[in-house]
């Protein structure tokens, strides 16, 4: 089967989903009013509440929840097949990735922009805020430690990646500089940051860069791990125009353009190239390799991010809420913003599965359990670029490997800032002031204790991936069950939430359950994984007492007048 | 011309808008130490620059009594000042 029938399939799932299940979710389940005040405008203090036009409002969503991970995720769950992945990712992005962002969004527009976390004290109670700092604790350690592990294969398997990965550091403090220093405009800037990324990518794909095997004793992979955590130290410590911020700038302009190659590629190489690609991965794979875990439940977690994942709820009610300027942007923004990230799981599931030429080829890459991820795109992807668009194979998987690095080392770095933030809350709470280095040293030991805990190579890693899974879906729970909450108060249909909820909590738990005792075999065994999935459990129905509780309150108590929302707008502004 | 200028502030909005809150949450903490080396000889430091520094006092006034609320005091330090 040609990869371009599976891709108009799932554009047009999705398309369905944009035009019809949005739409409904927008007048019947939401009821958007765009006479409702926005905290944008309520609350307007150029700051963090600013009205954004919908479009940019729409970018900046979808390039912070847009990393690697929709890319991680697919590219190991094909192992099963490809048509599991294929639903799930266009399936959940519709159903329940789109209604969960969309339904956060809203809920914290309703809510003065209040993020999930002050929604939980809200409407779950206390314990649920508290809940709500662990499990966001535990999601941001792994995040570190599997994204650090997943640059570190990357760099390894790709050296030509090396140069521009290290080079867009440079690139982006140039760019920093010039926007914030020189006053320089930005349009031009752009042009030259981003020629300069690329020209980087095409000397990097001439040089490569090879580590010695043994560099003071350490192997290239614990160097690569010791020097992105470095990195990754003084990038969380830098003011945030210096180096983040530019960063992040240019990658998202990168995202639309690698897109752009992937999409146009399978596009392109359908209608006019002389080789042809086909599906060449199993629809469904019955010979996966040994220690494969079963599909049910793991698809569900090892797909977190391109399906659904709680990371986007937070996004969704701690920035975008903020800004959105009216409340039927809503639907743009949360839905359409989940789509995005679908589309690009839905490039990866397509490069993968069709950039190999045979059958063989791709049961050499996929020849153990987490042995396809990232670097199975970056093969897959090259492939099918250099036979769609005639770009040099070499030079595609440059691309590609360049890309998920700066999308993984973005969401590295971005993770060890905020944890570093949450050690100092967690030191206030104790009366202990921690200040910034100490915090990051913290966070540096706590984060290298993770991703060496099954060896200096960091091989626990891609372990880790399906717990960070587990951890996602379930805060993905946690904000479907204050969205079914806010729903039974307000007397309306509260099932396009607890049916996503329901499958979400169940397949997380199952799973949770599932690792715990590979975790705990002898012959394979980590404790510290095995404790971090103990406390993930305890989570797990710690989040189900809780939601339980809170939507029985709800059933029982008088429904929400109609007007509620309007009426606490009149109190506020009494106030 | 509107249209290029529209393209050119959604560009320079897509760069900022992320780290707007983060910037100024830096601007404020750089202006609060500013605030406390102004009026640390008003608050019993010893300063050898405060003769010249004493200049900057005017233009902090304005920002004054929201400083000193976030500095944790809920009236002003000052007697000199009573803004609140």
């Amino acid at each position: 089967m040609s990869p371009v029938i599976l891709m108009f399939i799932g554009l047009a799932i999705f398309a369905l989903g944009y035009f019809v299940y949005s739409k409904y979710l927008a007048r019947r389940v939401y009821q958007l009013d765009e006479k409702f005040v926005t905290p944008s405008h309520e609350l307007r203090d150029g700051v963090d509440y600013v009205p954004t036009n919908k479009f940019i409002l729409w970018g900046h969503h979808f390039t912070s929840v847009a990393g690697a991970a929709p890319i991680v995720g697919p590219a190991i769950a094909v192992i099963w097949g490809w048509l599991p992945a294929f639903l799930w990712v266009t399936i959940g992005t519709v159903f329940f990735a789109g209604m969960h962002d969309f339904g956060a969004l809203w809920a914290s527009v309703r809510n003065k922009g209040r993020s999930i976390g002050a929604l939980s004290g809200r409407y779950i109670g206390k314990r649920g805020a508290n809940l709500f700092l662990v499990v966001i604790f535990l999601l941001l350690l792994m995040v570190i430690a599997a994204f650090a592990v997943v640059i570190k294969d990357l760099l390894i398997s790709t050296p030509t990646a090396v140069i521009p990965t290290w080079g867009a550091i440079v690139v982006a403090l140039l760019v920093g500089v010039a926007v914030y220093r020189m006053r320089w405009p930005l349009i031009p800037v752009t042009i030259v940051g981003v020629v300069a990324l690329y020209s980087l990518i095409v000397l990097g794909d001439s040089v490569p860069v090879v580590l010695p095997e043994s560099f003071l004793g350490m192997s290239p992979a614990t160097v690569w791990i010791l020097a992105l955590f470095i990195y990754g130290a003084i990038a969380s410590l830098l003011p945030v125009w210096v180096l983040l911020q530019p960063r992040d700038y240019i990658n998202g302009v990168q995202l639309f353009v690698g897109l752009a190659l992937l999409y146009g590629a399978v596009l392109v190489g359908a209608l006019f190239a002389e080789t042809e690609h086909n599906v060449v991965a199993p629809m469904i794979n019955d010979a996966v390799p040994a220690g494969t875990p079963s599909l049910v439940p793991l698809l569900f977690v090892t797909i977190a991010c391109g399906a659904i994942s709680g990371f986007h709820g937070m996004v969704s009610s701690g920035t975008s809420s903020k800004q959105l300027d009216r409340e039927t942007d809503a639907r743009f923004v949360g839905y359409f913003g989940a789509v995005g990230e679908g589309l690009l799981s839905l490039g990866t599931i397509l490069a993968v599965i069709a950039g190999f030429r045979t059958v063989a080829e791709w049961e050499a890459v996929y020849s153990e359990f987490g042995a396809g991820g990232v670097n199975a795109f970056v093969q897959g992807g090259g492939m099918l670029m250099e036979d769609g668009i005639g770009l040099p194979a070499s030079l595609s998987a440059t691309v590609l490997a360049t890309m998920a690095v700066l999308f993984a080392a973005t969401t590295m770095d971005t993770g060890m800032r905020l944890l570093r933030f949450v050690v100092q809350e967690i030191g206030e709470a104790a009366r202990v002031r921690i200040t910034k280095v100490p915090a990051t040293l913290v966070v540096v030991v706590v984060g290298l204790g993770l991703t060496f805990s099954q060896g200096l190579g960091g091989e626990g890693g891609l372990r880790i991936w399906p717990l960070f899974g587990t951890t996602n879906q379930l805060l993905a729970s946690l904000t479907l069950s204050i969205i079914a909450v806010i729903l039974i108060r307000k007397r309306r249909s509260p099932w396009p939430a607890l049916v996503p909820l329901v499958f979400v909590f169940v397949m997380s738990f199952w799973a949770a359950i599932d690792q715990l005792s590979g975790f705990a075999d002898p012959e394979n065994a980590d404790w510290l994984l095995f404790g971090l999935d103990v406390v993930i459990i305890v989570a797990s129905i710690w989040v189900a007492v809780e939601a339980i509780i809170a939507m029985r309150r709800a059933v029982n108590d008088p429904p929400e007048a109609l007007d509620a929302d309007a009426r606490l707008e009149a109190v506020r502004e009494e106030v | 011309m509107g249209r290029w200028a529209d393209f050119r502030n959604g560009v320079y909005e897509y760069y900022a808008g992320p780290y707007r809150s983060a910037l100024a949450r830096e601007k404020r903490t750089e202006d609060d130490y500013f605030t406390l080396v102004v009026l640390g000889e008003a608050l019993g430091v010893p300063d050898p620059a405060a003769y010249y520094s004493a200049e900057f006092l005017p233009t902090l006034y304005p920002e004054f009594h929201a400083w000193h609320r976030r500095m944790g005091m809920p009236q002003s330090p000052l007697d000199s000042v009573s803004c609140c």
